[in-house]
């Protein structure tokens, strides 16, 4: 068994599992965060995307031993109380769920994506960048739409608070 | 209308749920005492089953049971069923062979299940169910369905040349006379790709078993609850109707593949009855690619005549149809009603004659996979067109003009009575929409850069909402096609709408309050839409064939013309005018030409307190419709891709992508133009990426990501829609049903531009860089010889 300890949407955890329990199951099964999914077996379709300490990770392929002392945010954690985050805000805009199934992943990875790319992006790198995570209801294309318009939301609030 | 009513483009209700992670799929259900199950399943195609030994699994830690197949044939749970009866062309009926939840003798696909193992947790579940050993005596496979009667026989005594029907539609002699007298004869072998559906949610089932109550419920990934309720109380004997609850909470996709009822949740179901505490089995990816029913899988040979100015006098088509090792719930009618009756696609055509071989093999069962049939028409029927045009020295887009149906209502010679749709204004607006003009330009360009590019095109029709219970029913279907609706009008004028559907990727919860909202002027934030729940709606026939919209939507629609009728009488009387002359607007009922007016909350509150209601009128406001439609739907469209191919690698990037259709009216644009999007990305998935591949001992070597390539977003263009909103005149909302057209239409708009780009009309789906290199070799070989 190991003992793990981490924070997880700024909640400190402290959890006993067996060695083998992956984050996902822990954030499932033991903390009852359900809005992390689990989409396949060989860490490609992304649905399962959280962040820890930062960096979008696909949370099926770590164990929960291995992040403890991290700082893991989930789905359910982007958001300011009722104020979403500009890419959940942008997906719902330019319609870039259906089933939403795959969308927690989406967004986690949207996020990251922005976050590693001062520069910009363009649809190009976007489609590249989303190369590990898989969605089969919309055909990319609004979701493509939502994480480019989520990143100029997010770098005209990052001017903002330079500013401030 | 209102500003959220029909046509508006609203952002939907149901986004927030799901981007704040608070969706509810049935793998975050969690009960008390809940223990997990996993299914020990065969590593054979075919094989006998001669022992299972379970004595070390049930040692193994948190083991709590292992069930055998033995055990759910002798609780009198009985075989799955297939739910439409077809007969061939001698008169015989379907050969339906039996379908064990899980057969304790013989396997036939890998993957079949053959033990479950239940645990207290999922990983000790699935150590288990590795000391569960089992002792096959392999035999040899069917997979070369096109050699069918060569075997070996997958069941032995129903069908000894593995043939499970042999269908035929429309007129033969007929048929032949034409060719007899035509001026050209155009033939090609065509194939149909097999294809896993993938939804991105596994199918997952959680069962609970009220001991005291003597009752089920089951929450489960289905697109049909009431439909999974009735076939496991009537036909599998699970429980009966009253002692069973299907719950279909979020679901994460279906595509057709959660259609059908599968055996792994009639065994839940058992096993919370047997171990007394809550079970839930959640598929892996790779149980997935096994065990969701498969799609598409036909080898065709087609032949069209045509008189000498070009237009078609005559189709003949004989299709191998694959159906896997069993017959699933619709498979019969995938491969017959719903592919046969649309191979007239566009055009006028008087005479056409289909034989369909439906055949068993040891592979996965394959049923209605999105498009179901028409996809595999409009394959046979346009790459055909193309080809034809191509062998003529004509246009395309010439050819298809020339032979495009322009009179309407229909009828076709294999059923169909296509309502009115616009052939030429969609090629029109196609054209336009991808600058066809500027084409040869385009091409000139990619020429100078040693890319080939070609232009494909795809003019398809499809046949929605399904259906007229009556026609379904003389053509073998087991139920009624038909939908309800429930409108409960609340006494402060919120409004619920209890639907037979089921959204799982459609957006019902916003595009069916816009009708509500169309209607009386309520804000959507006002209108709630329940689904996906047996005990909460009264029934209904479920999500598939685009039917939500025509059905669906009709039977809402019927249903506010009850509610409206008693709202508008109880208006006039606590006005004291005339119900004729009441008008509803912005949300009040006026009488019309006077300053009279009550606000709709006004109205529902007076239903309630019935403190004054006209004579003989009830109290509520709360209306039930059961809607069965007049005729399928006809949406319609054309498609226009461009490609260009690498000449040195035979690799094809889609650089235009254009698709007009006319969907009738248009409810909610935005959730339209996601559902095409959807729609193509299969399509084009089919066409260019996704094939289910066995080897020739049944063994399937596409069962994950890593083995079948699933479109990713740099696979895909962004796309180019239009639409003509053509009214429907056999449904009250004049829609036609939008959820399938992309996946329809664009495998022959892709394979079409492919193969005018490297000048050959051989060339199978999916265009992989392999064999579009092997194709351009192919035809430098032939130019080299000539």
């Amino acid at each position: 068994m190991a003992d793990v300890k981490l924070t997880v949407n700024g909640r400190k955890i402290a959890k006993t599992v067996p060695d083998r329990t992956l984050l996902v199951t822990l954030l499932r099964d033991e903390i009852g965060l359900t809005g992390t999914h689990v989409g396949c077996d060989t860490s490609q379709c992304g649905a399962c995307t959280v962040h820890i300490d930062g960096n979008a990770v696909k949370s099926c392929t770590v164990l929960a031993a291995q992040v403890s002392g991290a700082e893991v945010v989930t789905i359910e954690g982007l958001a300011k109380g009722d104020t979403l985050h500009p890419m959940q805000e942008a997906f719902r805009t330019h319609h870039g769920l259906q089933c939403g199934f795959c969308t927690p992943g989406m967004i986690m990875m949207g996020v990251d994506i922005v976050n590693r790319h001062p520069e910009g992006l363009d649809e190009e790198t976007i489609r590249k960048e989303l190369e590990g995570n898989i969605c089969r209801c919309t055909g990319y294309h609004n979701i493509v739409k939502a994480i480019g318009a989520a990143a100029e939301e997010m770098s005209s609030g990052t001017t903002q608070m330079a500013a401030e | 209308m209102s500003a959220q009513g029909i046509g508006a483009r609203v952002a939907r209700k149901e986004d927030k749920r799901f981007i704040t992670g608070a969706g509810q799929y049935t793998d975050d259900v969690y009960e008390r005492q809940m223990s997990a199950a996993v299914f020990v399943r065969s590593p054979h195609a075919h094989a006998k089953i001669t022992s299972v030994d379970t004595s070390a699994a049930l040692e193994m830690p948190g083991v709590i049971d292992v069930i055998l197949g033995q055990d759910i044939q002798d609780a009198g749970i009985g075989n799955l069923i297939c739910g439409w009866g077809i007969q061939s062309k001698d008169g015989t009926p379907m050969k339906m062979a039996p379908y064990n939840v899980m057969d304790p003798a013989v396997v036939r696909y890998v993957g079949q299940p053959v033990a479950m193992v239940i645990a207290e947790t999922r990983a000790e579940a699935v150590d288990a169910a590795e000391a569960v050993v089992v002792e096959y005596e392999e035999q040899p496979a069917l997979t070369d369905f096109g050699n069918y009667a060569a075997g070996p026989v997958v069941h032995p005594g129903t069908a000894d040349d593995n043939l499970i029907c042999d269908w035929q539609l429309g007129d033969e002699a007929a048929t032949d006379a034409a060719f007899a007298g035509a001026a050209h004869v155009v033939e090609m072998d065509i194939r149909n790709n097999r294809l896993i559906p993938n939804a991105m949610e596994p199918r997952s089932a959680v069962a609970h078993y009220n001991r005291a109550e003597d009752h089920t419920t089951l929450w489960t990934t289905s697109q049909n609850p009431h439909v999974a309720r009735l076939v496991m109380s009537a036909f599998y004997n699970v429980a009966p109707e009253h002692k069973l609850r299907v719950i279909a909470p979020d679901v994460g996709g279906g595509f057709g593949s959660k259609i059908y009822i599968y055996p792994e949740e009639i065994a839940a179901c058992y096993a919370a009855k047997r171990v007394g505490r809550p079970v839930k089995w959640t598929a892996d990816r790779t149980e997935a690619f096994m065990t969701d029913a498969h799609g598409r899988d036909h080898i065709t040979k087609a032949k069209m005549a045509f008189d000498a100015d070009h237009r078609i006098v005559g189709f003949k088509v004989d299709t191998i149809a694959n159906l896997g090792a069993y017959m699933s719930l619709f498979s019969s009618a995938t491969p017959t009603y719903l592919y046969a009756t649309l191979l007239s696609g566009q055009y006028n055509i008087a005479n056409i004659y289909a034989n369909v071989k439906l055949v068993y093999s040891h592979t996965t069962p394959v049923d209605a996979y999105r498009g179901a049939g028409r996809p595999e028409a409009t394959y046979v029927v346009e790459r055909m067109m193309e080809t034809a045009a191509r062998q003529f020295g004509l246009s395309p887009v010439e050819l298809r003009r020339k032979n495009f149906i322009k009179d309407f209502p229909h009828q076709t010679p294999v059923l169909m009575n296509y309502d009115p749709s616009d052939f030429h204004g969609l090629m029109d607006t196609a054209l336009k929409t991808i600058d066809f003009d500027g084409y040869p330009a385009r091409k000139a360009e990619s020429e100078r850069r040693g890319m080939l590019r070609g232009i494909g095109f795809s003019s398809y029709i499809e046949a929605c909402g399904i259906a007229p219970s009556q026609a379904v029913g003389s053509l073998g279907a087991g139920v009624g096609l038909w939908e309800s609706a429930e409108i409960r009008v609340n006494p402060v004028g919120t409004v619920e709408v209890l639907t037979g559907t089921h959204s799982h990727g459609q957006s019902h919860e916003t595009t069916f309050a816009q009708i509500v909202s169309d209607r009386f002027g309520v804000p959507i934030d006002n209108v709630s839409i329940l689904h996906g729940d047996t005990d909460k709606v009264q029934f209904g026939m479920g999500t598939y064939g685009s039917r939500s919209g025509p059905v669906g939507g009709s039977a809402i629609y019927k249903a506010l013309d009850k509610v409206e009728a008693k709202a508008k009488a109880l208006a006039a009387h606590l006005m004291e005018a005339d119900a004729g002359d009441i008008e509803i607007e912005n949300g009040e009922l006026k009488v019309a030409g006077t300053d009279k007016k009550l606000a709709w909350h006004e109205v529902c509150l007076a239903a309630y307190t019935a403190h004054n209601l006209p004579e003989g009128m009830e109290p509520g406001l709360k209306e039930t419709s059961f809607y069965d439609p007049s005729n399928f739907t006809f949406p319609a469209g054309t498609f226009i891709c461009e490609v260009e191919v690498d000449p040195g690698t035979g690799v094809t990037r889609i650089v235009n992508f254009v698709a007009v259709d006319d969907f009738g009216i248009i409810i909610n644009p935005m959730v339209v133009e996601g559902q095409v999007h959807g729609g193509l990305a299969q399509g084009i998935g089919q066409a260019l990426l996704e094939g289910c591949v066995y080897d020739d001992e049944g063994q399937l070597l596409t069962a994950s990501y890593m083995d079948y390539a699933m479109p990713r977003a740099d696979d895909l263009p962004s796309f180019g829609l239009d639409h003509l909103e053509i009214r429907n005149p056999s449904n009250p909302l004049g829609v036609k049903g939008c959820g399938e057209a992309g996946a329809i239409g664009a495998p022959p708009a892709v394979i079409n531009a492919i193969t005018d780009a490297i000048g050959t009309n051989a060339l199978e789906m999916p265009a992989t860089p392999e064999r579009v290199w092997r194709a351009i070799q192919s035809t430098q070989t032939a130019m080299a010889a000539e």
